[in-house]
């Protein structure tokens, strides 16, 4: 597998298996998410996707019977050392998920939980502007800020997911993974989103799942395709979309799949 | 690598689209091939009625072009083709432009022999024959390479156009040294002239045709795969 170096890998999984009870769901899969660029898993439904994204901030270890192996580092330290904060870990990698699931709070406080378990604002001024910077940085703000008070329930669908975006962004997390996070939406609230992730390339480092090739295609830099829970290709987008050395890639992505 | 044949899609009418749009290719690759087989045969038998021929036929290349430019465009805005198939769509914009302009050249050799005819004969015209079926054969062979996915005849006969242009410039060579003989040969010899370089031009749609099939094929240019100081293997001869 053409793996770049340690370094240059935000994150590094190094033969990561996945057992739930006596199914196993992964099989030795090494995969590097590279810093501040999107990296996009994409395969058939039950291959494994989601429960390599759960491995990365280790939303794994709540599922009953679930047992992670192998080596995932977050900036070359083990995410597994027991001695490691979980919920700390959890503040570094955020997450986002397929429907949109907002507190039943105020989009205010949907925004604000966060930073406020964390302690990161000592005053109500700087819970504001934390508050206003994730809301603008989802692209939000100018659709919520006279009804910051109103239940975050009540927006959209495509509101909530940006939403939920401006949630995990409002910790500063430095890595953000992503379960299918349009697949609720219609094109127009889509486009937003794409549009959002790659804006937050910038500063962020973002895992996507997505079952849409095309959303593959547009939003990541880099692609990872698995089948039966093993990492079948990994490489830039480019390459896995125009030749992909793998016939299995190439039967899933134009549609051959037997 | 990949396999030659690979499996259908899930959806069907997808085959279909994409079995139909190398059909109308090599329909119109062949035509290419015919007109000018045909042009070079009514320029080495000064066949005038065959040269109009020639010229009114290659509408028919340009409605294909055109035909495919359609299709393609539809396959890409409602199928949104990845991997290989986007490969199969670019490649086929790619031929039928390079098909298109080999028509439009062997229509330009037609319109030139018409013109010929009018004057006394010129020796060098026996010389173009042998250049025109070089050319000829390098369509051909790329033709059948697409036909059948298969990448692998292809250096020979991409390399076959290198002796396209070195017949060119003896030609050329040749037509000068006529010229200089006798001013009244200028204008038959330039009307030669440009129909040699008409076919070497033929030569290099015919090897970009090859390049474009090397990377539906393999997915990578020829470059990376052409066997470096091999020259025993080099023609597809003529
Ligand atoms: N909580 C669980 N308990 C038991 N098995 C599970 C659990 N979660 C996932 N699996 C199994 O692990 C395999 C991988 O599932 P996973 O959800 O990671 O697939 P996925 O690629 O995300 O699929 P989809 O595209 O449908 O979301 C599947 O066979 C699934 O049945
Ligand atoms: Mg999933």
């Amino acid at each position: 597998m053409n793996a770049i170096s340690p370094t240059l890998a935000k994150m590094h999984g190094r033969k990561v298996t996945v057992h739930y009870g006596s199914k196993q769901a992964l099989f030795d899969v090494d995969l590097d998410v590279p810093e501040r660029m999107v990296t996009a898993l994409i395969g058939p439904s039950g291959c494994g996707k989601s429960t390599f994204l759960r491995c990365l901030n280790r939303m794994n270890d709540v599922i009953d019977g679930c047992k992670v192996g192998g080596e995932i580092t977050l900036d070359g330290q083990d995410i597994y050392d027991p001695k490691l904060d979980v919920v700390m870990l959890r503040a570094r990698i955020g997450m986002v998920f397929q429907k949109p699931n907002p507190f039943p709070k105020s989009i205010y406080d949907n925004v604000a939980y966060g930073p406020r378990i964390h302690g990161m604002a000592g005053t109500k001024g700087e819970l504001d502007e934390i508050v206003r910077g994730s809301l603008e940085k989802a692209g939000l703000w100018k659709e919520v800020k006279e009804r910051l008070d109103q239940p975050g329930t009540g927006l959209s669908g495509g509101q909530q997911q940006r939403l939920c975006i401006a949630r995990a962004i409002a910790v500063s997390p430095e890595v953000i993974l992503m379960d299918e996070p349009c697949s609720a939406l219609d094109p127009i609230a889509t486009a937003k989103i794409e549009e959002l992730i790659d804006e937050l390339r910038e500063n962020f480092t973002i895992v996507i799942v997505t079952h849409s090739m095309q959303q593959a295609a547009r939003v990541s830099q880099k692609t990872a395709f698995f089948h039966l829970g093993q990492l079948i290709e990994w490489g830039d987008t480019e390459q896995i979309f125009t030749s992909p050395k793998d016939e299995r890639t190439q039967g899933y992505i134009t549609g051959r799949f037997g | 690598m990949m396999p030659q044949k690979a499996p259908d899609h899930i959806v069907k009418s997808f085959d279909d689209e994409l079995r139909k749009l190398r059909e109308q290719i090599l329909a119109m690759g062949g035509r290419a091939e015919a007109q000018l087989a045909d042009a070079i045969t009514a320029l080495a038998k000064r066949d005038s009625d065959k040269a109009v021929r020639v010229i009114e036929s290659d509408k028919g290349i340009d409605a294909i072009e055109m035909t495919v430019a359609q299709d393609s465009l539809k396959i890409l805005a409602l199928r949104q083709p990845m991997a290989k198939d986007l490969r199969e769509v670019v490649a086929a914009i790619k031929i039928s432009s390079d098909i298109e302009r080999i028509g439009d050249y062997a229509k330009n050799i037609a319109k030139r022999t018409l013109q010929l005819n009018q004057q006394a004969p010129l020796k060098p015209t026996g010389s173009i024959p042998r250049m025109g079926d070089l050319a000829i054969k390098l369509i051909s062979a790329v033709l059948s390479a697409y036909a059948n996915d298969d990448a692998d005849g292809l250096i020979a006969a991409w390399r076959s156009d290198e002796s396209i242009d070195e017949m060119y410039n003896s030609l050329f060579r040749e037509l000068l040294t006529y010229m200089m003989e006798d001013p009244r040969n200028i204008g038959a010899s330039t009307h030669l002239l440009f129909i040699a370089k008409n076919i070497e031009r033929i030569g290099d749609h015919a090897t970009n045709i090859a390049e474009t099939v090397h990377f539906l094929v393999h997915g990578k240019p020829i470059d990376e795969t052409r066997p470096k100081g091999d020259t025993t293997n080099v023609a597809i001869n003529g």
